[in-house]
């Protein structure tokens, strides 16, 4: 993700990000004639023939596959319904629980205010599946949950998780990342308050040149 | 995203050991900014920055019929929104509960804190007398606005100038102002609430300690001599506060009255000099 071989512009809808044959339009970009037009304010990003929109600003899009935080807000007939702060409220059937859980008895799972950490098992016009089958996935206990921007996300956790793992070793904390910009982290006070610090620092330098440096900085420093 | 039970559990937790996330004391204010003069219309303004809580107060006079029963007295009227501009969780639409409530608690302290010489608004008695109306509006709700608006209004009050008022055609002429500022008295409101979880007292909650308090007490106190008068109080949320809590509660406004108030002060005086 740090990688820039190529730089970005910055785009607003209706702007040509270029023309010619030869490139195919991907997220948020259309085609018109011969040239790519951007559908969404964004960093235009060229990668070979495909021309794509990196969104800089707005609400979490789900995806399918997508690990997500989410609240639970309802208990449902079969499931349990969840705020993941997109567009849609998602859903966990019963069936999608790591154990067995008795449909009389949701609550002892997970109840109103919990939070678990799921994965998008599809996404339909108007609802949101997920399920906690897999590693990690499962009810969040302790610590405590802040949020940033979803589209700050890849810039926390960093090429290969690099930048969540700079932050995780420097305030012995763990930090669970999900792609709707929900963050867990747990460990001790100061760890936790660091970490926070860093991680919005991360959000906020997110366009600087150098974020780790500045990060390993920051870490270093009030320490 | 509403609050969920593991940032409750945190916010309890630490405040278990008297400490609180961002590091503040349990008696301890955020940062208070102060700007005068934010509107070119309303005859008194202010904006008040409390951490990210932000709230702007305008004060439009007007002319109107006393009350039957307080025939020489001018009368006021609070009003208080919350925008969707303010957070996730407003609506636009007529104003809820919370915001009825802030709003008369707000009122409730300056009305009885005495800080508007009532009959110095009597235009003619029976007939005409001056209205004041206190429009709060919430831009930022990160928590303890009706502290954020008390403040705000009291400054916005300080600051409101006359309109020109015709007698001979018994309007009032908008746009021109004179010099001539609201008759106030010493007895200056200060409104604070205090928020509660577990066994522990604090003040000055941001969003998630609030969602996460269980009672809430508001005191509005004011000086008007060497002594400290407790005008009004107001207790909500659904635990209860017991008498312990309450004299602890009392204790502290009279040390945050102390603190906060020259600060108050402070921050307006530099800004009619300047």
């Amino acid at each position: 993700m740090t990688k820039e071989n190529n730089t970005r512009k910055l785009v607003v809808p209706g702007e040509v990000i270029v023309s010619g044959e030869d490139y195919l339009p991907g997220d948020f970009t259309r085609k018109e004639g011969g040239e790519i037009i951007a559908g969404k304010y964004g960093l235009a990003d060229i990668n070979g023939r495909v021309v794509k929109i990196i969104s800089v600003s707005g609400i979490f899009e789900p995806r399918r596959g997508n690990n997500i935080l989410g609240r639970v807000t309802d208990l449902a007939f079969s499931g349990w319904m969840i705020d993941i702060d997109g567009p849609y409220s998602a859903f966990l059937p019963i069936m999608e629980s790591p154990r067995f859980v008795n449909k009389n008895n949701l609550h002892e799972f997970a109840n109103i205010g919990d939070v678990i950490n799921a994965k998008i098992l599809s996404v339909r016009r108007g609802s949101v599946d997920l399920t906690l089958k897999g590693r990690g996935l499962g009810k969040l206990e302790g610590g405590r949950i802040i949020k940033i921007n979803p589209n700050k996300v890849p810039r926390v956790i960093g090429k290969e998780g690099s930048m969540v793992n700079l932050i995780k070793d420097k305030t012995q904390t763990e930090i669970t990342i999900g792609q709707n910009g929900y963050i867990w982290i747990n460990g001790d006070i100061e760890g936790m308050k660091k970490a926070e610090d860093a991680i919005n620092l991360v959000a906020k330098e997110s366009t600087s040149s150098g974020l780790t440096e500045i990060i390993e900085k920051f870490l270093e420093g009030k320490k | 995203m509403e609050i969920s039970n593991l940032n409750k559990q945190a916010i309890a937790n630490l405040l278990k050991e008297d400490k609180r996330l961002d590091g503040r004391g349990r008696f301890d204010y955020r940062d208070l900014t102060i700007e005068t003069n934010v509107s070119n219309n309303a005859e008194g303004s202010a904006r008040v920055r409390l951490g990210k809580t932000e709230v702007i107060v305008g004060v439009k006079l007007g002319v109107q019929e006393p009350y039957p029963d307080h025939e020489d007295e001018g009368t006021m009227m609070t009003s208080m929104e919350f925008s969707p501009i303010c957070g996730k969780r407003y609506e636009s639409g007529p104003p809820r509960m919370n915001a009825i409530e802030t709003a008369r608690v707000i009122d409730r302290g300056i009305r009885e804190s005495g800080f508007i010489d009532w009959k110095k608004l009597c235009i003619k008695e029976g007939e005409k007398v001056w209205s004041i109306a206190v429009d709060i509006y919430c831009i930022n709700d990160d928590g303890n606005v009706l502290d954020a608006g008390a403040i705000a209004s009291v400054v916005a009050l300080k600051m409101a100038k006359f309109p020109v008022y015709d007698e001979e055609q018994g309007a009032v002429k908008y746009g021109e102002f004179t010099d001539t500022p609201l008759p106030l008295t010493e007895n200056v409101p200060f409104t604070m609430t205090f928020h509660k979880i577990g066994d522990k007292v604090f003040i000055d909650p941001d969003r998630d300690e609030e969602d996460t308090s269980e009672a809430r007490v508001t005191f509005a106190v004011s000086k008007p001599k060497k002594e400290k008068i407790i005008n009004a109080m107001q207790k909500g949320k659904i635990d209860s506060v017991s008498a312990d809590e309450l004299i602890q509660m009392i204790e502290a406004s009279e040390k945050l009255y102390d603190e906060m108030f020259p600060e108050i002060e402070k921050q307006i005086k530099g800004l009619i000099k300047a």
